[in-house]
């Protein structure tokens, strides 16, 4: 019987290029395969995306496996699966990597239930065990509370991996490998769930995940208008307004600034945290940066047990002047 | 058209509450209930009743709400009902705890053939314990279902769901035929309040309550007895906890004197 060998990264597409996840993943699973000793594959899934073999080359894979067909244009679950399922059982990787995006959680769940075996979601660190040479999957539970480390006896051993969890190799455009082109064999009449259309809601101003510098609002600005003030500031730091959940359930801002395990993970040089209280939801999306401020009048809050520095007082009274003293300070 | 739905929910340890007390028992990789602190149904499963409740109030329908574990406790498993929906089962044993997605998954695909009929099966996008989010798609997966994961907006017209799905950068709109398998994301929106009147008539509603047996599934099949993944380890992440509080005569000088701190570390 043929043996499961090897490591697999699905490197998602956005744009058509490589998502910046993709580049993680494969610097992750480069130190996974030569942990076992075994070869780092990469598979591209999409429509005109041969040429991007390179980009997978030069961030880690020994191999790429290409799926290129016009129905995997956008992601559709009925597309996708069977792709991946007809990949997986032809190469057999021990291991599969996945991003934890929307499109990663929902591929991985299915394939392992079809493949029947495991997936482990939004992990944040992956080692080889030393005795069992199994993969040791370690991922958040209880919004951030506690971590768990699983493993598994069955293969492929898919985790979807969290971003920015796992840093990228440095890319090198010299590296070449063999690229292996895969029929998609898709019935269109297969797809049952179809996407009709894309809504984009992207913010005006800086993303939120390239910004250097995020200035984040909880349940305790109160109201739209009170995000106002942390725009302003973000202004003039040229950054970008993030939230907690609280303020975007209550259309104070919209989802997209949402920060936190089930919104944007965000990694700036300084994370600015005005009212809010720092639960491990929150946290799960910032607690990457090592410059995090607090503005909070509750001493007891969460935030401060994170944050680098802090003042304990109200907002609204301690933030106009901190604003007014970073236009001087900057002008000067 | 009315609408058959099932709401698929989890009572879990109450995520609100506060992290100082938060503990777990390293030994037996269990958290620790905190004490005083009742269960809750977690939130976005909450969601994923408002979501049932949102359609049945737009064109009728029924909703079954579907658990799973042992010692449930009938006032938070009853809250999907007094919110508005119908009827309460309830896969009530110890054989059902403990287990990962893959045996949760299974049982809770077992009791919904059970359930037999149904045009839309709604799940949390994740459960607040362990928050893996896979077995809304694994439920699909066994029952042979389309789905659509992450929803923020759900509308059934002619035998179909059109789904607004969550994505990074705002959203994409799906249409599956039904039956599907939607799980659902807080953008939705919050859930409504028990009224009165629903707390009332969940009162009067008597669960069904059923065994491994009752789903055609042996004990060691369910739980933690049917698990795919070993958790080998759990445990409480270290805090350092080392933050410099700023200070001033007034907020407004506390302020001040933290953009000079922040000057100084050269953050600014």
């Amino acid at each position: 019987m043929a043996e499961y060998r090897g490591v697999m990264v699905h490197a998602e597409v956005a744009e058509g290029k490589l998502a910046a996840i993709a580049a993680e993943l494969l610097g992750c699973g480069r130190r996974l395969a030569d942990d076992l000793g075994e070869e780092l594959s990469a598979v591209i899934v999409g429509s005109g995306i041969s040429g991007l073999a390179r980009e997978a080359f030069a961030s880690g894979a020994d191999k790429v496996y290409i799926v290129d067909d016009v129905l995997l244009q956008d992601y559709q679950t009925d597309a996708y699966v069977p792709v991946m399922e007809k990949v997986l059982r032809q190469v057999m990787p021990g291991i599969l990597l996945m991003g934890q995006t929307s499109i990663g959680c929902d591929l991985a769940a299915r394939l392992a239930f079809r493949l029947e075996t495991t997936v482990t979601m939004d992990c944040i660190e992956l080692a080889v065990d030393a005795g069992s040479k199994r993969l040791r999957r370690t991922k958040p539970v209880y919004g951030g509370n506690a971590r768990a480390v699983f493993t598994s006896e069955l293969d492929p051993q898919i985790a979807t991996v969290r971003a920015k969890a796992m840093t990228p190799l440095a890319p090198d455009t010299s590296r070449k490998g063999e690229v292996v082109v895969i029929e998609a064999g898709l019935d269109s009449a297969a797809v049952r769930a179809r996407v009709l259309e894309k809504v984009k809601q992207e913010v005006e101003g800086i993303s939120l995940e390239a910004a250097e510098v995020v200035v984040s609002g909880g349940r305790g600005i109160g109201s739209a208008e009170g995000f106002k003030q942390l725009e302003e500031l973000a202004g003039l730091l040229k950054g970008a307004v993030g939230a907690s959940r609280p303020p975007c359930d209550n259309n104070w801002v919209p989802d997209v600034r949402q920060i936190g395990l089930t919104g944007k993970i965000v990694t700036p040089d300084l994370y600015i945290a005005v009212a809010l209280s720092g639960s491990s939801q929150h946290m799960a999306g910032c607690s990457g940066c090592k410059n995090i401020v607090a503005i909070n009048k509750d001493p007891e809050a969460n935030i401060f047990r994170e944050a680098r520095f802090g003042v304990v007082g109200d907002w609204k009274k301690v933030l106009p002047a901190f604003t007014e003293k970073v236009r001087e300070l900057l002008a000067g | 058209m009315t609408v058959n739905m099932i709401v698929c929910v989890k009572q879990v340890i109450d995520p609100e509450a506060p992290p100082s007390s938060f503990k777990v028992d390293e030994a037996a990789k269990k958290v620790v209930p905190p004490p005083g602190v009742p269960p809750v149904i977690s939130p976005f499963d909450e969601n994923a009743v408002e979501a049932a409740l949102r359609i049945k109030d737009a064109q009728g329908g029924k909703i079954t709400v579907l658990s799973m574990g042992a010692n449930l406790l009938r006032e938070v498993v009853k809250k999907p009902l007094s919110m508005g929906a119908d009827e309460l089962v309830l896969l009530e044993d110890e054989a059902f705890t403990g287990g990962d997605s893959w045996s949760n998954a299974r049982a809770l695909a077992a009791a919904i053939k059970k359930i037999g009929e149904y045009d839309l099966i709604f799940c949390g996008r994740q459960a607040a314990d362990w928050d893996d989010g896979q077995t809304g798609a694994g439920i699909a997966e066994i029952l042979g279902l389309p789905g659509v994961t992450l929803a923020r907006k759900i509308e059934v017209t002619d035998g179909k769901a059109r789904v607004e799905r969550v994505m990074a950068d705002g959203y994409e709109v799906i249409e599956v035929p039904l039956p599907a398998l939607v799980t659902v994301s807080n953008e939705l929106g919050e859930a409504r309040y028990p009224t009165i009147k629903g707390i009332m008539a969940a009162k009067k509603i008597e669960p069904l309550v059923w065994k491994p047996a009752d789903i055609d599934l042996e004990p060691a099949q369910v739980g933690a007895a049917g698990r795919k993944t070993n958790l080998e380890k759990l445990y409480q992440p270290v805090h350092e906890g080392k933050c410099e509080l700023i200070e001033g005569e007034s907020p407004e000088e506390a302020g001040v004197n933290l953009a000079l701190k922040l000057r100084e570390a050269k953050l600014l």
